[in-house]
């Protein structure tokens, strides 16, 4: 490797740490400005105010330990820039469906479902986003995504989904 | 005689489960140990009229099974018989049978009218005794509730020979599930105890959980997603015809369950994120809040006289189960083993409550007294859930699912002692199951 390629590298190296600080939502940027400048340049991809824009660049998920519905600094992140799509797309709702793994009773597993459901409407809520706009369910552990019975699975069924649909208007 | 031998029998299990459950504070070796079962002969029923014979076969076979499947019975197989039944009323040789070590006999006989109809007859015999044991008795019925008479016959042999109330002229409403984990369609179903003659309720549009029969098993509770969310719902099993009880907007309801009279309904309402039991009146649609602290309260099961209510709460940080008075108020914690427990059920009894407990990654279902002492594990597995009571207090129903990607979910049933346990048959997977009252 020559060092021109090596520095060109390291320069790479070092944007995508950039890009992958995990403060980058501290400062309670407008991300819906930072997000609209550079959209021009991908030409494929959904639309920035589609529900499916949100789903794969917003993150619609956020994940639990296990038998809490206590926010993540992970999850509070995602959460933020949910809200501030909201804010933005304001004619959109958003169902957000409680998840558990299949470790739990039924009957519990549904109450621990609405409880991470309610604890990230209220997060949103916090954030502006008017209560009339956010529905929550839960489908406690008859839902999962994984389907191994290993904890690598249990974790990414520990959910809560912020579904959005058709607008307030609509 | 042979109701005291078999007394005998069912008194030494019981005082074996009393020994156990004060080898140690709360836990119990869970035991499968064979109690000697009680040889008896069930020839087929006679053909009093042409036509009948095969009636007759049929119907002595599903008494036996009811009785085999108990595990408390040994069919002996009809190629050790030395005589045959061949007249309902002719004197019974009872040398012939004591010779083959049958205790019991059990005789009948069929009448067909050829219009669909059918008379059945029989009686039992203390063998050893050489006497009847009870009087004889009839049934009349149409054919296609031909295995019903069946488990009439074997619910009143068991009855007379064990002195407890039978359990085989019953139900089981529960779910059947379809497909893979990441896939699964649910639809009610209902069954005959012994998994024959099964029906559906509803169809796998909706996700549908946790039937409940009313006291008299002519209606059936459970929760249904048809809404979008979880809410109740109450179905006529003749009619098949169900509504949604009364919700209000953003509430989610599930975990219901009759009181004994059938007027009212108690289960777990959710709203910002609290979960609390409430009760219904069926008749005026009025309710009234049973529980309010912030904590999960949720599977509640009233006690058979209606005057109190099991449920579990993790109000204390984990899953426990706890003792209200049916109005609500101030309730007792009653479980203090290691673990968490759930999906508390009051034995119709009276005396027991049997429970889902977990402990240390497995799944266990469990009896204890309603004073939270004796208790005793029935089962283990990678997931034991639900557990219902057989009509007579002495059978518990539950759901097993086994691990991993290709897990599915069965019925299974375990005597009260911990022995006998046994899948029960489904045409597909099944869970949630709810054992009916005796019909």
């Amino acid at each position: 490797m020559t060092p021109i390629k090596a520095i060109l590298l390291s320069a790479v190296a070092l944007s995508v740490a950039a890009c992958a600080n995990p403060n980058r939502f501290d400062n309670e940027v407008d991300l819906s400005a930072t997000r609209a400048a550079p959209a021009p340049v991908t030409p494929v991809g959904p639309s920035i105010d589609s529900p499916e824009y949100f789903k794969q660049s917003v993150g619609d998920r956020v994940l639990f330990a296990v038998d809490q519905s206590t926010l993540s600094p992970a999850a509070m992140r995602t959460l933020d820039a949910q809200a501030a799509w909201l804010t933005t797309n304001s004619d959109y709702i958003a169902t957000i469906e409680g998840h558990a793994d299949e470790q739990g009773t039924r009957e519990y597993n549904l109450a621990l479902g609405a409880r991470r459901s309610n604890a990230v409407k209220e997060y949103l809520v916090s954030k502006g986003i008017p209560e009339a706009r956010l529905k929550v369910v839960t489908y406690g552990k008859e839902r999962p995504i994984e389907i191994c019975s290993e904890e690598a699975c249990y974790a990414k069924n520990r959910r809560a989904v912020t579904i959005i649909s058709g607008g307030l208007t609509s | 005689m042979m109701r005291r031998v078999l007394a005998i029998v069912m008194l030494a299990c019981l005082w074996a489960g009393v020994v156990q459950a004060q080898g140690g504070p709360l836990r119990i070796e869970i035991t499968e140990g064979v109690v000697e079962p009680l040889p008896f002969a069930a020839p087929p029923f006679v053909a009093e009229t042409a036509g009948a014979a095969d009636w007759g076969q049929r119907i002595a076979q599903v008494v036996a099974d009811d009785l085999n499947g108990t595990g408390l019975f040994r069919q002996i197989p009809a190629g050790a018989f030395i005589s045959q039944i061949t007249s309902f009323a002719a004197p019974v040789a009872f040398a012939d049978w004591r010779a083959i070590n049958a205790q019991a006999l059990i005789t009948g006989a069929v009448q067909t009218d050829g219009a669909g109809n059918l008379v059945v007859k029989f009686r039992v015999y203390d063998v050893f005794a050489g006497t009847e044991l009870g009087a004889g008795l009839q049934f009349a019925g149409t054919e296609d509730g031909w295995r019903r008479m069946a488990h009439k016959v074997a619910d009143a042999v068991y009855s007379r020979i064990t002195g407890e109330g039978g359990y085989f002229d019953s139900r089981v409403v529960f779910v059947s599930e379809a497909g893979p984990k990441d896939n699964r369609r649910k639809r009610l179903a209902i069954m005959d105890y012994d998994g024959a003659n099964v029906q559906y309720l509803t169809d796998s549009s909706a996700l549908v959980l946790a039937p409940r029969f009313s006291p008299t098993g002519d209606r059936v509770l459970y929760t249904s997603y048809e809404s979008g969310f979880p809410r109740i719902k109450i179905l006529d099993v003749g009619s098949v015809r169900s509504r949604t009880l009364e919700q209000g907007d953003g509430t989610m309801s599930f975990a219901p369950r009759f009181a004994p009279g059938g007027q009212s309904v108690v289960y777990s309402l959710s709203t910002g994120g609290n979960t609390d039991l409430y009760r219904l009146d069926l008749a005026s649609g009025g309710t009234a809040r049973l529980t309010s602290a912030p904590g999960i309260e949720t599977a509640p099961s009233y006690s058979p006289d209606g005057s109190r209510i099991v449920f579990e709460s993790d109000r204390s940080g984990t899953q426990q189960l706890y003792i209200m008075p049916a109005g609500g108020g101030e309730a007792q914690r009653i479980s203090f083993g290691e673990g968490r427990y759930g999906t508390p059920v009051w034995s119709p009894r009276g005396d027991l409550i049997a429970f889902t407990k977990q402990s240390k990654g497995r799944f266990h279902i469990g009896v204890m007294r309603t004073d939270g002492s004796e208790e005793r594990l029935l089962t283990a597995s990678f997931l034991d859930e639900g557990p219902t009571w057989a009509p007579n207090g002495r059978v518990i129903m539950f759901a097993r699912e086994t691990q991993g990607a290709q897990g599915t979910s069965s019925l299974y049933s375990v005597d009260v002692s911990g022995r006998n346990l046994k899948r029960v048959r489904t045409p597909d997977g099944a869970s949630d199951p709810a054992w009916s009252p005796l019909q």
